[in-house]
């Protein structure tokens, strides 16, 4: 059990090493001072411990040179890791400008990454090692945090804007990825890991996740799980949002008190600008998904939804599938 | 530390001077004020102890198995709004400063009682819409209340919650403006400015933010309760709003607001070192500017909570730089207290216990805020529990062992009591043991990637995890301690003797506790800390 206890996590990126050697040597200074100070603290109230009631201590008031040498000492020190911490800062913050662009979006409580072929997949991202990667990311919600503790960078997440960070992977294998600002109800559930691959086997595993040709239903049932539309949409609880079962061509209660026909635009229409019209007894929790859908996806989606009866044959795409999925984002909000 | 009873016929102090209800709920003695405040600082400590320890419980194991996520969530917020505003940054200066202030500098009261009271009445309630919202379903957004989750997501009490903490911001504007008005203008003659208690520069400099400080976090409250009652779109991204604006006014605030917790305790451990060293502060003048420099430094650093919000780097940089500088004033502190120690005459009294451990638990939080305020370092440790161990070694590593310590230095000064020192000495010491058991640990966790805020987290934390909790639950029993002596020592009579340390300073010129009016004939003018010169308290 204490064999897991280690000082860093693992160094797996290009700049991960120039992150633990500045903390490892401020780190060496801090015990350098606590021990200084503690030395002091200790040796001196013992030496100078009182011995008798009424004794009282020597009237020492000050010496200007100590107060002068211990105020410019520390901040000298100081200037050496501001100068140290600020030069890799901009390493940190400053992509290379061969770098790979991946895009990310963050949700309550997933990430969605995008490869530069079009690849995505959720909470999971393969990378090859030996190239420098950069993530442009924003949230269509609250503010994220993108954290991979081996590659020591993290950025927030926000929405309505873009921020990015970039690493090298430099080590094969599987580390975290955290959420590491706070964003509510599931936050310590939105969590990942970032596979590092050799580029050999990077390019097997893109050329594997692209071998299927879909019909519209599939890839729209696909998205349906991709897009996390099941999670409130689902076939026995309607806590969150209307069933879908025997929806199209039916017409629709709205909590504005009118009444809509559910055919291809009120559906696209819902998905695009979901608050628009509301159906009666539901809150207008649902996100828009304006911009983040292509078009042809969008009807692969309708021909999906077209098709979702109740009882059997709607169940939500499995795990594999989920794995396999892509949805579209272009990344606007 | 002898137990001289005084006599039956003894005099009529500020706590026999009236009885019943009333005479305590509309005094307008900043004695019982401070009493009125102890009982109400020490109710939300106690609370706010009892979230921690809640969520340290949960935090025993990786799974979430002892509450679900929202009520976790709400627990870890609870737990800081409750600390922060409504024990760390009262906790000193409305107890001990309220209390003391006045006799240090010779007065019979602050200069303006009715606002004294006033700002405890603020104070309860703003208290009481936290613990209203509290009970009706609690908040879940920490205690930062950053949007747009606050102001858009969150289902909880945000509102109610952020209410309380804009009513009881004005109690801490009201006891600033009172401290400022008194040290200026009620000083007893001959009393410069240089002969004052350190204590009463810490609080001055503390008073200074308060004032400054604290309408900012008013504003911010203000317009988050707006846009999330009446959709104005300050922050809201979707609507032009920009919610990163509303990080840059809560840390303006908030970050002096550090500042206003830990500058009285640093106050009080100046107090407590030269008393019980019986020897003038080293570098009386340069620890009296470095609180003045801490005060007005510190409110060009916020930025240093920002380096990965998306502020712009070159911000970040001049941030860094800034925060750097700020550390420089609190080494000034540690350098001079440690050597106030040479040719001292060192008693291990309970207080000193205390202001010996604030010197070692102080420096490695403001080492590591040194760390943190390293760009380097801090985009890989930010928003981990690295950061929360850094502000637990200064929060409670620096606060509440400052304000510990204070409470055992003046007890006998407030109640006129003493309290067993085997306990106490024993209680400093598990709190220390506790203390550093709990919050040494998240430091390793933090730079192994550990994220705050956590309600489940991979196991190869775990260790780690159960070390804090068993130090938490140390910590605990050193809390505890000190909550029984100190009520059973009430039960007592007065029996502490004027001045059992044998301590100079104005404050022990008069009867323990003091008269109502504070001093019966008028204290003699010396020098801070005028031991060596035969200091008129050391018969």
């Amino acid at each position: 059990m204490f064999e897991s206890i280690r000082l860093a996590p693992e160094s797996a990126s290009t700049l991960s090493g120039q992150v633990d050697a500045i903390y490892y040597v401020s780190v060496l200074i801090s015990l350098v001072f606590t021990v200084i100070i503690f030395f002091l603290v200790v040796f001196l109230s013992v030496k100078y411990r009182r011995r008798h009631a009424d004794q009282v201590g020597v009237p020492i008031h000050g010496n200007n040179m100590l107060e002068i040498g211990w105020s410019v000492l520390p901040f000298i020190i100081m200037l050496f890791l501001f100068a140290w911490g600020t030069k890799v800062f901009f390493s940190l913050c400053r992509p290379p400008a061969q770098s790979t662009e991946y895009y990310c979006v963050g949700k309550q409580w997933m990430w969605k990454f995008q490869h530069p072929d079009g690849h995505r997949e959720i909470n999971e991202l393969h990378v090859p090692t030996g190239h420098p990667i950069k993530i442009t990311m924003t949230s269509e919600d609250v503010i994220h945090s993108l954290y991979f503790p081996s590659f020591r960078t993290k950025c927030d997440v926000l929405p309505g804007r873009y921020t990015s960070l970039w690493f090298q992977p430099t080590k094969p294998g599987e580390y975290h990825i955290f959420c590491a600002e706070y964003c509510g109800t599931q936050h310590s559930g939105m969590v990942g890991r970032v596979i590092v691959q050799t580029p050999r086997e990077y390019e097997l595993w893109l050329a594997g996740g692209k071998t299927s040709t879909m019909t519209p239903v599939a890839r729209g049932e696909e998205l349906f799980t991709a897009l996390a539309c099941v999670t409130c949409h689902r076939q026995d609880t309607a806590v969150r949002g209307p069933g879908l079962a025997g929806l199209f061509g039916k017409r629709v209660q709205l909590a504005n008190g009118g009444t809509v026909l559910a055919d291809e635009t009120y559906i696209r229409e819902s998905i695009l600008s979901p608050n628009t019209k509301v159906v009666a007894g539901f809150q207008p929790l649902m996100p828009t998904f304006q911009g983040q859908v292509a078009e042809d996806d969008l009807m692969s989606l309708i021909a999906y939804i077209k098709t979702i009866q109740p009882a059997a044959g709607a169940v939500p795409a499995g795990a594999a599938a989920l794995r396999r999925a892509g949805f579209t984002t272009d990344g606007t909000p | 530390m002898t137990q001289t009873a005084l006599s039956p016929e003894q005099h009529v102090d500020y706590l026999n001077d009236g009885y019943g209800w009333k005479s305590w709920l509309f005094t307008l003695d900043h004695k019982r004020i401070a009493m009125l405040y102890l009982v109400s600082v020490s109710f939300f400590f106690a609370l706010g102890g009892l979230f921690a320890g809640l969520v340290r419980l949960e935090l025993l194991t990786p799974q979430g198995d002892l509450f679900g996520p929202d009520i976790y969530n709400r627990l870890f917020t609870m737990h800081g709004v409750i600390m922060v505003f409504f024990f760390l940054i009262p906790a000193i200066p409305a107890v001990l400063g309220n209390f003391l202030i006045p006799l240090m500098v010779g007065a019979k009261d602050l200069a303006f009682p009715r606002i004294n009271l006033l700002s405890w009445y603020i104070y309860v309630v703003g208290g009481l819409f936290t613990l209203g919202a509290m009970i009706a379903g609690g908040v879940d957004t920490g205690w930062t209340f950053y949007t747009p989750f606050s102001t858009n997501y969150s289902n909880s009490y945000v509102v109610a919650t952020g209410l309380g903490v804009f009513i009881t911001g004005f109690s801490s504007i009201l006891t600033g403006f009172n401290f400022i008005v008194t040290i200026h203008r009620m000083r007893v003659p001959g009393l410069g400015w240089f002969k004052l208690p350190l204590f009463v520069w810490a609080h001055y400099a503390t008073s200074l933010v308060m004032i400054l400080g604290t309408p900012v976090i008013a504003v911010t409250v203000l317009l988050l309760a707006l846009e999330r009652g009446f959709g104005l779109a300050i922050f809201d991204p979707t609507r032009g709003g920009d919610p990163v604006l509303f990080q840059h006014l809560f840390w303006f605030y908030s970050h002096p607001a550090v500042y206003i917790m830990v500058l009285p305790a640093m106050g009080v451990i100046s107090e407590l070192i030269a008393a019980f060293s019986r020897k003038s502060i080293f570098g009386y003048k340069f620890v009296a500017f470095a609180s003045l420099g801490i005060a007005v430094v510190g409110f060009v650093v916020w930025g240093h909570h920002m380096f990965v919000s998306g502020q712009s780097a070159y911000a970040s940089v001049v941030f860094s730089f800034l925060s750097m500088f700020v550390a420089v004033p609190s080494a000034i502190k540690i350098f001079n207290w440690s050597a106030t120690l040479y040719k001292g005459s060192v008693a291990y009294e309970t207080p000193m216990l205390y202001a010996l451990g604030f010197i070692g638990l102080f420096t490695i939080g403001g080492l590591t805020g040194v760390m943190l305020a390293t760009l380097g370092i801090d985009v890989h440790v930010h928003d981990t529990y690295f950061v929360v161990a850094h502000f637990h070694y200064v929060m409670v590593g620096g606060t509440i062992m400052g304000y510990m310590g204070g409470l055992h230095y003046w007890w006998p000064k407030m109640t006129g009591r003493l309290y067993p020192q085997f306990w106490s000495r024993l209680s400093a010491m598990i709190v220390f043991v506790g203390f550093n058991l709990t919050f040494f640990p998240q430091f390793i966790m933090g730079y192994m990637g550990m994220p705050r805020r956590y309600h489940e987290y991979p196991p190869e934390f775990q260790v780690l995890h159960v070390m804090s909790t068993a130090g938490a639950t140390i910590l605990g029993v050193g809390y505890l301690l000190p909550t029984i002596y100190f009520i059973m020592s009430l039960r007592k009579p007065v029996h502490a003797g004027n001045n059992p340390w044998n301590a100079v300073g104005m404050e022990w010129q008069t009867t323990s506790p003091p008269p109502t009016h504070n001093f019966v004939s008028t204290p003699v003018v010396t020098e801070a800390y005028a031991y060596a010169e035969g200091g008129q308290g050391v018969h």
